[in-house]
């Protein structure tokens, strides 16, 4: 068995044919952190029909890659996986695990924290090494993971610490980390577990009757120009001029939390901490005021028009444009002189 | 076949509303200075309780909550909407928990309640957004969970069919009883009050409000709804002081911190006409549009 330990593991979600973007994501994120603390990146993914995938791992940084490769474990349930990690971590005993915000992350990762008692944070948006004190006791503690959150509905951003349980646990959302490959050869140790060895039959518990999964087909992700409407739009029948506008300039349509929980439009189209992180080269935030959770969403856009009736509204602070006026006096304007002037 | 049904709910500050006093000096929510609500999504998994009771006459729905005394406001409001009694899990040791000391604790009262055929809750709670509750006190429970449920399909046979909805799609599971199921904002809304449970339950009080009344009201309340919102404290439920509280905690809070977000420096419009063509014909000479 491995005696290195102390590392840190990145849960590779698998998603019926390959893994999934996020977990691409937190192995370059990983790497990075990896490297701060001196230890080795270790990848597991659980799944059915793996084939290569260190390959496809290790140019993200993974040194080390453990599979699970069975029928049994596709697809995802509960307790199968969560008895892996479970089982593996005692004996690895891994100081950091990162795993991707999803329906699967979600699932997951408070299951085996709770098991190992190790503290867990949600929808990081940033990951960081650093050092901490306690104010109480004033005891030092080095090199722990800095887990950095918006909390409270937006309103702050907090950073949250595990200073004695390990493995120190966070998810993240897909879209917040950059993807990057880091080393293009990179050859990874392979580790084949045998799920028997980890998991008892009593674990198989939960059936799966039937599923229906089918890709997204609104992708704001990969959106070069997205129109993003907040609560100042007002109603649903308003965002149909957002919709205008987008598809006038070859964009997609985005929201805020707010706009998609008034019913609005759909949650695949929520930008922020707890919706897609999005990196256009244009983003018209139309009737959004700025909370942090939203911001934290879509601050990396190239350039941001704000259009607002506040002229103090927090969002025009990282706008590039701020138009002030009523969203719905602006947005045709804007369709009007784009038609008039584009080829 | 009738069920003992537990629902899980959260009073929780409505974080749209937060003002500068919301947060304590050493990082955690001053929820005395917010107005509070029921936690949206904990609505919507009461609807799906209710349902499963509408199918199973006889069955028992129990709230369970944990917060400050006043949380006993949710319990009344659910027992408005259906619900038959609650438990207000509330101790000064349980504050400034984690998720993981929270569900310790709740997992200890829902075993207090003894034979719970099924654990619903809210996915997540609008104050946190973690969603990590819920799985938390499955895993204690050493039940199985089902996470993102939109649907219970049915309870039958010691098992609950559930649909759930996931990023890009929907997936129908069965589990066996007991379990833990949570459930999303995309059920269906809880039904409204009924206006005859409102008369007969007005004057349902937990503990700590029949303190606050007068005799008269007092003796009013307790013979009209005796002992249906019930206050149970970390030493009733066994809990471990340990497990609990700030020092049950893994995670800490180190700092909190108001974002300032790195101003640029924004060129200011008019909603005018030149202006606008001007901005529309930069943005297409830079190649940004068109």
């Amino acid at each position: 068995m491995i005696n290195d330990k102390n590392n840190l593991i990145v849960y590779c979600e698998w998603d019926e044919d390959h893994v999934a973007d996020v977990s691409l994501e937190l192995l370059t994120k990983g790497r990075v952190l990896a490297d701060r603390l001196g230890v080795k990146l270790e990848a597991i993914v659980i799944g059915n029909n793996l084939g290569d995938i260190e390959k496809t791992l290790a140019p993200y940084g993974a040194d080390r890659v453990y599979k699970v490769d069975d029928p049994r474990m596709a697809p995802y349930t509960t307790n199968p996986h969560a008895a892996v990690l479970i089982n593996l971590f005692r004996q690895t005993e891994p100081q950091i695990c990162l795993m991707g915000a999803t329906c699967i992350g979600r699932d997951l990762g408070p299951r085996v924290s709770s098991c190992l008692h190790s503290g867990l944070t949600a929808d990081c948006t940033a990951l960081e090494i650093g050092d901490h004190t306690d104010a109480k006791t004033g005891q030092s503690y080095s090199d722990l993971l800095y887990q950095i959150r918006p909390a409270f509905g937006g309103n702050i951003v907090a950073t949250i610490v595990n200073p004695e349980c390990r493995p120190q646990m966070a998810t993240v959302r897909e879209g917040v980390m950059k993807k990057e490959i880091s080393t293009p050869d990179k050859i990874a140790e392979v580790i084949n577990l045998k799920v028997d060895d980890f998991v008892k039959p009593e674990d198989f518990v939960v059936e799966i009757i039937d599923r229906h999964i089918e890709k997204s087909k609104i992708n704001i992700k990969a959106a070069p120009i997205i129109v993003a409407g907040g609560y100042g739009v007002g109603s649903k029948e308003n965002f149909d001029m957002l919709f205008t506008l987008a598809e006038t300039l070859g964009g997609e349509v985005g929201a805020t939390r707010a706009a998609v929980d008034a019913g609005w439009v759909e949650h695949a189209r929520q930008i922020g901490q707890t919706g897609t992180t999005v990196r256009p080269k244009l983003y018209i935030a139309c009737g959004i005021s700025g909370q942090i959770q939203h911001i934290a969403g879509m601050q990396d856009s190239s350039i941001i028009i704000s259009i607002n009736n506040d002229p103090n509204a927090p969002i025009n602070a990282i706008a590039d444009y701020v138009i002030t006026g009523n969203v719905e006096d602006v947005v045709p304007k804007l369709i009007k002189y784009y038609k008039k002037n584009s080829k | 076949m009738s069920l003992n049904i537990i629902v899980l709910a959260k009073q929780v500050p409505d974080t749209r509303n937060v003002g500068k006093d919301a947060m304590k000096e050493d990082g955690t929510i001053n929820r005395a200075a917010l107005p509070a609500i029921f936690n949206p999504e904990d609505l919507n998994a009461l609807e799906q309780a209710l349902r499963i009771k509408d199918a199973h006459p006889g069955s028992t729905v129990t709230m369970l909550t944990m917060g400050l005394p006043r949380a006993s406001e949710i319990i009344r409001e659910a027992i408005y909407r259906g619900a038959d009694k609650g438990v207000v899990l509330t101790d000064r040791v349980l504050g400034g928990a984690d998720t993981l000391a929270t569900s310790y604790s709740l997992a200890q009262a829902v075993k207090k309640m003894e034979n719970a055929d099924i654990i619903l809750g809210g996915r997540q709670a609008i104050d946190g957004d973690t969603a990590q509750v819920g799985p938390q006190i499955a895993e204690k429970l050493g039940v199985p969970q089902v996470t993102y449920a939109e649907e219970i399909i049915s309870v039958a046979d010691g098992h609950v069919t559930v649909k759930r909805r996931l990023e890009h799609g929907v997936e129908t599971v069965k589990a066996p009883l007991p379990c833990v199921v949570t459930v999303t904002g995309s059920a269906d809304e809880c039904r409204p009050r009924n206006a005859q449970r409102v008369m007969r339950f007005k004057y349902a009080a937990s503990p700590t409000e029949l303190k606050a009344l007068d005799q008269q009201h007092a003796e009013h309340a307790q013979s009209r709804c005796p002992g249906i919102i019930q206050e149970w404290n970390a030493e009733f439920v066994e809990a471990d002081p340990m497990q609990i509280g700030f020092p049950g905690s893994p995670t800490k809070v180190k700092s909190i911190e108001n974002v300032v977000f790195t101003a640029k420096e924004s060129r200011k419009l008019d909603n005018d006409d030149a202006q606008i063509e001007e901005l529309i014909k930069e943005l297409i000479a830079n190649h940004t549009i068109g």
